[in-house]
């Protein structure tokens, strides 16, 4: 284990300090390290002058770090040590034109050309409509048959592809194919000015604003040395429970109404929305966006926003509990969501699935339990008890930590009120030649960004990963062999963002 | 069947009085800006270079609600001595030059294509298209169905083809990658129809303008008849565009 470096969530290290080892060693090192229960958090490439470095920070109990040094390609650890790799060296060789040899897959992410001028892995000409030069995934047979759905879906939500190799209602495969939403976000954030970060960071998923901007500000405030006040860690706290709340409730009403069961859809669409107003109390804006800005938030919580978010807990409680009630209880919801889309402990952890749906197949891993920042320390954990991994376990997962998250933000506003002061914008000057990552539990699991400066400390990488990207070859993987009506259901239990994977 | 009568019960009736009655939102909440046009010009320089959309015009003394995201931080300069953000939600505009303000928008309701009152005014389907959207401003449509809103109770749907719309609605700040499957759906939609560009994404790029992988103009690509600043708009803000001009 000497090879890697342990760190911490929103510590901020010397690039030099990074072990660099060569790739024989660095396979070796990282086949080991995610076959004794470590996961990946990050896995990328960055340019370093004419050079190629990929870096690598993993996760068991602890944080750690590596890197090493390619040219053109290298030796796939996808096909070495497993498809934990999968996506993030298929989103390597598109980002930056690195060929992973004997990757038993490769093809594109997102659709783009790379970033590096290198001739393309996958032999698109971009001028070309996604997918491009790419044949789908067939399955061949008299009885077998082909579903297309999307870019563009039936309801009010964002666009992904999805092609279903069916024989009769069965689905024997799901391929996803997205990057329809590609807004060139990393690229972008290397070359416009630190007061736009936040905006886009807000707007990396618009469900996660203050999960994905929670890590970008924690990451400028390790690179610029900035303190955080307690009080306003409290409120970011309280945020970022919020939304979690406002999802997790969206999401229980969505599975109501995708099993035809219209009053839990009906009660839970509209306290959702209450939920999202308290955001709007906090900041003005119903997602959060505005709230957090480097060195803590924009409004302080005044006496009037802590009497209306305990007034509303209060009102809200009871309803939530008979709502889940009525839902729960239902032998018809039941029927649908038990045994349904299930991903077992030994699939999920070989995918490395993160947050409540890790969490439903018995995955323990909470960001808010293993690195906890903000207020996290200070507060209890969560454990969840439904871990069979089917629909019914997901539904459950969001069930109690519904209720744990109207614990947390009770028991934060029961606290002494701690003076804190609104933040002005500023541009910080980040520390050079160094490194820092941030993890957050947004409400779909592990958020993640990754900063590297240049020797000036201005930015060099910028490195995002939203939880569905661990996530949506977990989706894919539930359809195995399900019937195809359920694939709304599945869906919808597993929430994915189109535009946080797409970036 | 006992639990869902009784939670029927205690759930009540939950639809907004808007627009019968005037409501309130939170007093954090940011609409349209009040701009003071006396204010000294140093200060409009500050807030206009802070401006992380760059929205702000100093020597007009204009905020461009196309490019907008009422972040707020224009108004933490000096106490609001350039602008200050009221709480009118009201903020539709039917051409894209109305977005540029030093005051006070243009009645919407009074706009120059009075034909869609009379084509769409007692019935109007869009189809929605998210084209690179956060997903903030898709859900704050989607919440327009829910009871609280209850959006249908107005004769407008959202529907599942292009071919049973009206019209579509375009979020997101139009991805390349997304480019043609818009232009697809538009061109399926019969004609005569309306085009409704929601948030300061589809408007001009919102957050990502810049960004060679987008667009960042519906206007540019087809078209646009209604403009819904925000991000994303609030659901009132919506509700009420929607309302002006087609009612």
């Amino acid at each position: 284990m000497a090879s890697l470096l342990r760190i911490g969530n929103g510590e901020v290290v010397p690039r030099q300090h990074i072990p660099r080892i060569d790739f024989p060693r660095f396979l070796r090192v990282l086949t080991d390290f995610v076959r004794c229960n470590g996961y990946i958090v990050q896995f990328f490439a960055y340019p370093e002058g004419e050079r190629m470095r990929l870096l690598a920070v993993l996760r068991n109990s602890e944080l750690h770090v590596v890197e090493t040094e390619v040219e053109r390609d290298y030796p796939s650890l996808t096909l070495l040590a497993g498809a934990k790799f999968n996506l993030f060296e298929r989103e390597i060789a598109e980002q930056y034109g690195l060929r992973p040899n004997g990757h038993p897959w490769l093809k594109m992410v997102r659709y783009h050309a790379n970033a590096s001028g290198r001739p393309d892995v996958f032999g698109n000409d971009y001028r070309t409509d996604i997918p491009g030069n790419y044949p789908y995934y067939r399955v061949e047979g008299e009885a077998v048959h082909e579903v297309g759905v999307g870019p563009v879906h039936a309801g009010i939500i964002e666009p992904g592809h999805f092609r279903f190799q069916c024989a009769g209602e069965e689905v024997l495969h799901l391929e996803i194919q997205l990057g329809y939403q590609h807004r060139g976000v990393e690229r972008l954030l290397t070359t416009v000015p630190q007061r736009r970060w936040p905006i886009l960071c807000e707007a990396v998923a618009g469900d996660t604003a203050i999960g994905h901007n929670l890590c970008c500000c924690q990451a400028i405030e390790a690179l610029a040395g900035l303190d955080v006040e307690p009080g306003a860690r409290t409120v970011r706290t309280i945020a970022l429970e919020l939304e979690r709340l406002a999802n997790h409730i969206g999401d229980l009403g969505a599975l109501s109404g995708d099993v035809a069961f219209n009053p839990p859809a009906a009660y839970f669409g509209r306290i959702r929305g209450e939920f999202l107003n308290l955001l709007l109390e906090l900041c003005g804006n119903r997602f959060g966006k505005s709230l957090v800005r480097p060195g803590g938030i924009t409004q302080a919580m005044g006496k009037e926003q802590r009497r209306i978010i305990c007034a509303k807990i209060k009102e809200l409680r009871p309803e939530i509990i008979q709502v889940c009630d009525l839902l729960f209880s239902a032998h018809t919801v039941l029927a649908r969501f038990e045994y349904t889309g299930t991903v077992n402990r030994a699939l999920a952890d070989q995918l490395g699935l993160v947050g409540p749906c890790g969490r439903a197949s018995g995955l323990e891993y909470d960001v808010r339990e293993f690195f906890p920042t903000e207020r996290y320390a200070d507060l209890p954990a969560i454990t969840n008890r439904a871990t069979n991994g089917d629909v019914y376990s997901r539904a459950m997962v969001r069930r109690e930590e519904i209720v744990h998250a109207l614990d947390l933000i009770e028991q934060l506003l029961a606290a002494p009120e701690e003076a804190h002061q609104p933040v002005r914008s500023a541009e910080h000057r980040l520390a050079p030649a160094s490194f820092v990552v941030t993890l957050n539990e947004g409400w779909r699991g592990e958020v993640s960004h990754c900063l590297l400066t240049d020797d000036d400390g201005a930015l060099l990488r910028y490195k995002i990963k939203d939880p569905s990207f661990h996530n949506w070859t977990g989706l894919a993987m539930a359809l195995r062999n399900q019937a195809i009506s359920d694939f709304p259901l599945c869906n919808k239990s597993f929430n994915l963002s189109y535009c946080g994977f797409d970036l | 069947m006992f639990k869902v009568i009784g939670t029927r019960l205690n759930q009540g009736y939950r639809t907004s009085p808007y627009p019968n009655q005037p409501v309130r939102l939170s007093s954090r909440f940011r609409g349209l800006p009040e701009i003071n046009a006396a204010c000294d010009p140093a200060i409009v320089r500050r807030c206009a270079g802070l401006c992380p959309q760059e929205a702000i015009a100093a020597e007009k003394r204009t905020i461009d609600l196309g490019r907008c995201t009422f972040c707020g931080a224009c108004a933490q300069v000096e106490d609001g001595a350039f602008v200050r953000f009221s709480g009118i939600f009201e903020m539709g505009a039917a051409r894209r030059e109305d977005l540029i303000v030093s005051g006070a928008l243009p009645d919407l309701a009074s706009h120059a294509k009075a034909h869609f009152k009379k084509l769409f005014g007692r019935s109007l389907q869009l189809r929605q298209v998210s084209a690179g959207g956060c997903n903030a401003c898709e859900a704050d449509t989607n919440v327009l169905n829910t009871p609280f809103f209850d959006l249908s109770r107005f004769g407008i749907d959202f529907v599942a083809s292009p071919r049973h719309a009206d019209g579509i609605h375009v979020t997101g700040p139009i991805t390349r990658n997304m480019r043609t499957a818009l232009l697809d759906t538009y061109a399926a939609v019969p004609a005569p129809k309306v085009v409704i560009a929601s948030g300061c994404c589809a408007i001009s790029g919102g957050p990502f303008y810049g960004s060679e992988d987008i667009v960042g103009d519906l206007n540019s690509l087809i078209p646009v008849d209604l403009y819904i600043p925000g991000c994303p708009p609030h659901p009132l803000t919506t509700l009420h565009a929607l309302l002006a001009f087609f009612k």
